[in-house]
């Protein structure tokens, strides 16, 4: 019989394969779609709040954003529009809402605190943990360097 | 009655004598859905939560069969039961309110084999009379165990398999019936690891495992390939079915004749499954309506039946171990 | 603004976010990365380009197109921290996070009452 490596070899070989140009078309509109929703956004809050800075409106779009992800996360259309878009309806800021909401939603059944509030970050926790680590590294350095 | 290295042929007949098959909406609506003795509308069955309806559907599993068997809750010895789900909690608690002893086992998805193998060495030498198999598994309910939230939005991998929704059982008795398969021999498989670390690849971690255990059984057994009418493996899913083939092949034995996965054929060519089925209640429920319906009508005569299991859990695979595959089979003979 | 200057910023948006999703698409399909490395990834992405003074530039040409994806969010943790360090070094560890609090605080709102309303159902095959 093959030996474990060769096997990898022919598995690697010959293992169904996902179809490049597809994934990669679906991905590029889904996304571009999503963030031009984002700039509507941005620019009906700058149309409605004139003299907001400019942090709070992006701020605003995306807690909409945000909003829209989970919403439809509850609905049970995010995951389909997942299974077609791939990283398209993952990367934008929606596909974080979806991060949160659907395991929650999931392990709702173990009970708020133990099932839902307990496994909510099991997939986003450690997008929470690398923004925060990395942002306090970055105003450490900073810091430094206007100290010198 | 012990044959070559690892397979055991019952010296006296043991008859399955009734089965009883359970599916879900999506199998439902499958290749084989005129078979099944109950398709569920939905995935909750009135039940609070996915773990809740598999208990449900091992349970109706269970009742039916003892009850298409015309024999008594008492008559039965032992329920020997498996699931994927952690400590068994699926086929463990379906079996606490039938008051008949009870195994559970766990292969992975080739739970099923193994059932029919304890049971037949349960049997075997006059120990017992009747006892029930029963293996299934939720979509629902795997699916959080082993991978995601449902409603992530995750694209599925080209090489990956749907878990089927589904639970078969089979009462196997030491008394004679007619029209119905024996069991003739069983195969206990080895683990078999060739290091495939995809999770989403397994067809190709269960596929050395399977051809390992077929090739041994026909070695043990001294029958060729041709032997069998049929050779169902448990859930390979397509891609799997054809490395399995091409392993077999290098060694000298050509399948093409006879083998078939029933994860692979248990949904029909619309159904977006990618390689097809995989779980305990695949080849469970495949055999409990498809394959024991024709093999009692005559049109299958000789059947090998080849569950195969993955084994990994979710902590396993980030601690990067590789996944090992297991496989056992089980010969299905119509006497004249 | 007229009609085809939207058209123009709107098609830049597009392209922008389009071009982010593409390289996670194609991370996705050569590394078989699953969807929390890939939000880890491009957050990283964010604060990299925003730490060096990068972002700024994208976000002029591209607008929503890299403030929409989780690559925003790292930007505005860095920007923060940025911000913070002209102040005091406490200000440099705690201004980030306080500068996303409202995205944070929207996903946890809204991811718990979704939670609370909703239940998630297997899909049609």
């Amino acid at each position: 019989m093959m030996d474990g490596g060769d096997y990898c070899k022919y598995v690697s070989k010959t293992a169904p394969r996902t179809s490049e140009l597809k994934t990669l078309l679906a991905a590029f509109c889904v996304g571009g779609v999503i963030c031009m929703i984002g700039q509507g956004f941005t620019d009906l809050y700058t149309y409605l709040l004139p003299d907001a800075e400019e942090s709070m409106l992006g701020a605003l779009t995306s807690m909409t954003m945000i909003f829209i992800g989970a919403l439809l996360t509850g609905f049970g259309i995010y995951d389909k529009i997942g299974s077609i878009a791939g990283a398209g309806s993952i990367v934008p800021i929606t596909g974080f809402a979806n991060s949160i909401a659907s395991p929650a939603m999931e392990f709702r059944k173990e009970g708020i605190i133990f099932g839902l509030m307990a496994k909510m970050f099991v997939i986003a926790g450690p997008v929470i943990v690398t923004g925060v680590v990395s942002s306090v590294i970055v105003g450490i350095i900073y810091r430094i360097i206007a100290i010198v | 009655m012990r044959k070559g290295k690892h397979t055991y042929a019952p010296e006296e007949g043991i008859y399955i004598i009734n089965t009883s098959s359970i599916a879900g909406p999506n199998e439902g609506r499958g290749r084989f859905s005129s078979y099944y003795d109950m398709v569920l509308e939905d995935y909750d069955w009135n039940c609070k939560t996915h773990e809740k309806t598999e208990i449900k559907m091992h349970k109706f599993a269970i009742e039916q069969v003892i009850e298409k068997s015309a024999l008594g809750r008492s008559d039965v010895d032992c329920i020997v039961g498996g699931d994927l789900l952690n400590q068994l909690v699926a086929s463990t608690f379906a079996a606490r309110e039938f008051e008949i002893p009870c195994l559970g086992v766990y292969s992975a998805c080739a739970s099923f084999g193994e059932a029919l193998a304890i049971s037949s060495f349960l049997i075997g030498r006059g120990n017992m009379n009747n006892v029930v198999c029963c293996t299934g598994s939720h979509f629902g309910a795997v699916e959080r165990q082993f991978r995601y939230p449902l409603e992530l939005g995750t694209q599925p991998a080209p090489s990956s398999q749907y878990t089927v929704t589904a639970a078969g059982s089979a009462l196997l008795s030491a008394k004679r019936k007619e029209n119905v398969p024996i069991i003739s021999a069983c195969t206990v498989g080895k683990i078999v690891d060739y290091h495939i670390c995809d999770a989403n690849n397994m067809g190709a971690a269960m596929a050395p495992a399977a051809a390992d255990t077929i090739i041994t059984h026909l070695q043990d057994i001294g029958r060729g390939e041709d032997y069998y009418d049929y050779i169902f493996t448990g859930d390979l899913g397509k891609y799997g079915r054809e490395t399995l083939y091409y392993l077999c092949k290098k060694q000298g034995y050509d399948l093409a004749g006879c083998l078939n996965d029933c994860g692979a054929l248990i949904y029909n060519d619309e159904q977006k499954d990618m390689q097809g089925g995989s779980g305990a209640g695949c080849l469970a429920v495949v055999f409990a309506s498809y394959i024991y319906k024709e093999m009692c009508a005559g049109n299958m005569k000789k059947v090998l039946l080849v569950p195969t299991g993955a084994l990994l859990s979710k902590g396993s695979s980030l601690q990067g171990e590789s996944i090992p595959g297991i496989a056992h089979a089980v010969a299905l003979e119509m006497r004249e | 603004m007229e009609w085809w200057e939207y058209l123009i910023k709107y098609g830049k948006v597009f392209l922008v976010g389009g071009a982010v999703c593409l390289i996670g698409q194609i991370l996705i399909n050569r590394t078989k990365m699953t969807s929390a490395r890939i939000l880890v990834t491009f957050l990283l992405l964010g604060v990299v380009l925003e730490a060096v003074g990068v972002f700024h530039y994208i976000k002029e040409w591209g607008g929503a197109g890299i403030t929409v994806p989780i690559t925003g969010f790292g930007s505005s943790l860095a920007q923060g921290a940025i911000n913070g360090s002209k102040i005091s070094l406490f200000h440099a560890v705690t201004f980030g996070l306080a500068s996303v609090s409202g995205g944070l605080t929207a996903a946890i709102v809204f991811g718990f009452l979704v939670a609370l309303i909703f239940k998630s159902k297997p899909k049609k095959l």
